[in-house]
């Protein structure tokens, strides 16, 4: 049965590459973007990766087709016809391909329990996390506390990540005169239903930041729904009323402070006698100072990817913006 | 019960695909919007029935992701459509 | 029990009823409008009795809460996008089959 499912579900997002490829109207490639985005995130789901999967929704499907709107607004929804030959570009990708196909042939079966990836360190988190972390949700453990370094170094590249966008584009305030009203200001429906909606949403982003140690989630995923909402807001109601909500300084102090309190989890313990990040010496027993260090270190990811997301989607719409205006 | 999960998971796939087929080949932009929609809150619908099949509950979470993601990413491609049409 | 499973079945596969036809819809019907129709009230009747069933078979507790938020949520958004879309497409200039027939006939006459 899983296997129909998946196969299902491959073929459609072959097919769904193979349209995007074939479209000339970018519009229309975008919105199946998100699609793709939906059906490998299901695809997840069937391998049972769940943390996955709420990842690529939220964030392939979500963030990034909100991003790529705001681009298009910015340049134009046409392809350009291509005067170059494809004859060359072809040979090489089949070649690449039939190379890439070739070295699957060593790889070990899909799902055999003999891979490698199984047998290396897999089998000592299975059995030892729950003594030594103690979380229901092993992937949160391996996450925030095994890979506690590798996951500071995620929030970083994320910081890095608003910090480069900011450099290209900035975040331009808008005044009273020249502030160009939301498109949706006739949608009275939306306006009513969006009010109604954003407070479930923030609600739903605040579970899954503190349900992540107990079920899928954490705070990638939550500071993404949260930053969701914001978005959803200022898509509705406007840019400047945004802005009146949550300012752009208030969100850079945000983002560096989440990866501030991140560090000050790992100098923490560093302080109480232990190595950078080692939580079994927060508190006077291991357990309990793994669960207090990993709830403080996934609010620091909530709180610097939310603000994160939200800046880099006010940079690209206040550009759309101004760009309307002239 | 199985049974009735299976059934109802390989219905709500071959609707699904009904309306991803309707979102590559549409007469104007809207009705591809139509389809991408109904694949929405299709796959929503999918999602839960799976997590039942399976046995698997917390599937219900990335449900609710799903449904409310969907709803986001219509209000963009609309507010997007507003934006760049012009007002007659 | 078995008579909570056969209710369940029968909303479950009535749910999946509607879909089909919904999806039989936004092919067969001649213009946007009455698509889109089709599309958004078979999908509120879907999600209604296919979540239904779902919670059916729920031992109320947190599923059981997770479900009617998903019943809530989609029965509060999915209204409002078709809603929201259909105006769109007005305000773009989409004109109903009537509409067009007239413009036609106005053209030709």
């Amino acid at each position: 049965m899983a296997e129909l499912i998946n196969l299902v579900l491959l073929a459609m997002l072959a097919l769904t590459a193979l349209r995007i490829i074939f479209l000339k109207d970018l519009f229309a490639v975008i919105m199946l973007f998100g699609i793709f985005s939906f059906l490998s995130a299901l695809i997840f789901i069937n391998l049972d990766a769940v943390d996955v999967a709420f990842t690529e929704a939220s964030v392939g499907a979500g963030i990034s087709t909100v991003l790529m709107l705001g681009t298009l607004a910015l340049t134009g929804r046409k392809e350009k016809a291509n005067s170059h030959s494809s004859f060359l570009p072809l040979v090489v990708v089949c070649i690449t391909g039939a190379a890439l196909i070739y070295g699957t042939l060593d790889m070990p079966d899909f799902g055999d329990p003999d891979n490698p990836v199984h047998q290396h360190v897999a089998p000592r988190y299975i059995e030892e996390s729950p003594k030594e972390v103690g979380l229901p949700n092993m992937v949160t453990s391996v996450l925030a506390s095994y890979r506690g370094f590798d996951t500071l170094g995620e929030v970083v590249v994320v910081f890095a990540a608003l910090i480069a966008v900011l450099s290209l584009l900035s975040i331009r305030k808008e005044t009273e005169q020249d502030a160009s009203e939301s498109g949706l200001k006739s949608h009275h429906v939306l306006h009513v239903v969006a009010k109604l909606v954003i407070p479930l949403i923030i609600l739903f982003a605040l579970y899954v930041q503190f349900h992540g140690d107990f079920g899928p989630g954490g705070g990638f995923q939550a500071g993404v729904i949260a930053a969701a909402a914001l978005i959803l807001y200022a898509l509705v109601f406007g840019l400047p009323n945004a802005f009146a909500v949550i300012g752009a300084k208030f969100l850079y102090c945000m983002a560096s402070a989440g990866v501030l309190l991140y560090a000050s989890v790992g100098l923490f313990s560093m302080y109480k006698g232990g190595n950078f990040l080692d939580y079994n010496k927060i508190a006077a027993e291991p357990l309990a100072g793994q669960h207090y260090g990993i709830i403080i270190i996934e609010l620091g990811v909530g709180i610097t990817v939310f603000a994160v997301m939200l800046s880099i989607f006010y940079a690209f719409s206040s550009q759309t913006a101004r760009s309307n205006i002239k | 019960m199985t049974t009735v999960f299976a059934v109802v998971c390989i219905a709500i796939l071959v609707v699904m695909a009904i309306a991803l087929a309707r979102a590559f080949i549409a007469p104007t932009v809207y009705d591809r919007i139509i389809g991408i929609n109904m694949f929405g809150t299709k796959t929503v619908l999918f999602i839960a029935a799976v997590g039942f099949l399976m046995g698997r509950p917390e599937f219900l979470d990335i449900a609710i992701v799903y449904a409310l993601i969907n709803f986001i990413g219509m209000v963009a491609v609309l507010r997007f459509f507003e934006d760049t049409t012009p007002v007659k | 029990m078995l008579f909570l499973d056969v209710i369940s079945s029968i909303l479950l596969i009535s749910g999946v009823f509607f879909g089909l036809s919904g999806a039989i819809g936004i092919f067969k019907f001649p213009d946007f409008f009455t698509r889109i129709h089709a599309a958004s009230i078979t999908d509120s009747i879907a999600t209604i009795l296919i979540v239904g069933g779902l919670l059916l078979q729920t031992s109320f507790d947190l599923n059981t809460v997770k479900l009617i938020f998903i019943l809530v949520f989609l029965m509060i958004t999915s209204p409002t996008a078709s809603h929201a879309l259909a105006k769109s497409a007005r305000h773009g200039g989409l004109l109903t089959m009537a509409e067009a027939k007239e413009k036609k006939q106005e053209k030709t006459g």
